[in-house]
């Protein structure tokens, strides 16, 4: 019996990066179903559909859904309660 | 000089014009999906039409076999491109279970094992449109391709005929099911190239 693959979250990072300026492979998410948080590469991506969905490693509800026409995107998040981006350290507000 | 080779990879939709404009002809069966497969027992599996009432109509798999049984023919197209001509199925019609359904909904949403769902017009399961399918070419319906049984709904983009049905919900509201909440279109009639919600 075949089972489809799925790919890591990694591969996110180009059809994402058409959409955010952000980069992504070091972001970290929380599951919206299960509240598991981990690194978006660490998503578990079905790429062989009409359109890409990845889905919580830990609980396999679908955290993330992206779509893609050839004049439009549509990325839908609804399973994701927030994306954690690192981002480079504010300066300390003068004295 | 190259030598040319005219329909190599796929003939030219002027040559088959029983294929929807921006699809091409494949010969194997791809297989797409969503998510993890399914593995749904026949023991255990059941098919339920929950009408607007919320009144519920089951069949186990013993009863869905001893439904009177049909062997379309039919071409599909997927609207990732490809489509199929000549698919043969085996199952039981649509009609035969609303037959036994009292309602007068305008809409149905299709529910899978697995979480997956799709909406379509009642309309569009009845009059020899569509079938519960749970035999392709003479074998019992792989799970890759969503068995123990699937909805077949072939006038419609493939994506339509949901893999591992279980259930259908019938209601006076048209309910965006998984790929229509995400971008596709909400009828999907493959010969008005209708793929993206606003085509």
């Amino acid at each position: 019996m075949t089972e489809l693959p799925y790919l890591d979250g990694n591969m996110l990072d180009g059809p994402l990066s058409e959409l955010f300026a952000v980069d992504l492979s070091t972001a970290t998410g929380r599951c919206a179903h299960c509240g598991s948080t981990g690194p978006v590469a660490g998503l578990r991506v079905y790429s062989q559909a009409p359109g890409l969905v990845a889905r919580c490693p830990t609980c396999v509800e679908v955290m993330m859904r992206l779509v893609r026409a050839p004049d439009a995107a549509w990325l839908d998040l609804r399973g994701t309660t927030f994306l954690r981006f690192p981002m480079p350290a504010e300066p300390p507000p003068s004295a | 000089m190259g030598i040319v080779t005219p329909g190599f990879g796929g003939r030219p939709r002027a040559e088959t014009p029983d294929l929807p404009p921006g699809q091409y002809l494949t010969s194997d069966f791809p297989v797409l999906s969503a998510g993890p497969t399914p593995r749904v027992p026949q023991e255990s599996w059941e098919f339920v039409i929950t009408t607007e009432t919320g009144a519920e109509y089951r069949w186990s798999w013993a009863e869905m076999m001893a439904l009177p049984q049909q062997t379309p023919t039919v071409d599909i197209h997927c609207v990732t491109r490809w489509s199929k001509f000549g698919t043969s199925w085996q199952g039981v019609s649509l009609d035969t279970l609303l037959d036994e359904v009292e309602t007068a909904a305008d809409y149905a949403l299709a529910h899978s094992y697995g979480g997956y769902t799709t909406n379509l017009p009642l309309d569009d399961l009845r009059d020899g449109q569509a079938w519960l399918v749970h035999t392709y070419d003479g074998e019992d319906l792989p799970a890759e391709h969503g068995g123990p049984a699937r909805l077949l709904v072939p006038h419609l983009y493939f994506w339509k005929s949901a893999k591992w049905v279980r259930g259908i919900r019938l209601g006076f509201e048209d309910t965006p099911g998984f790929w229509e909440t995400a971008g596709y279109h909400d009828y999907g009639d493959p010969w008005r190239e209708q793929r993206y919600s606003g085509d």
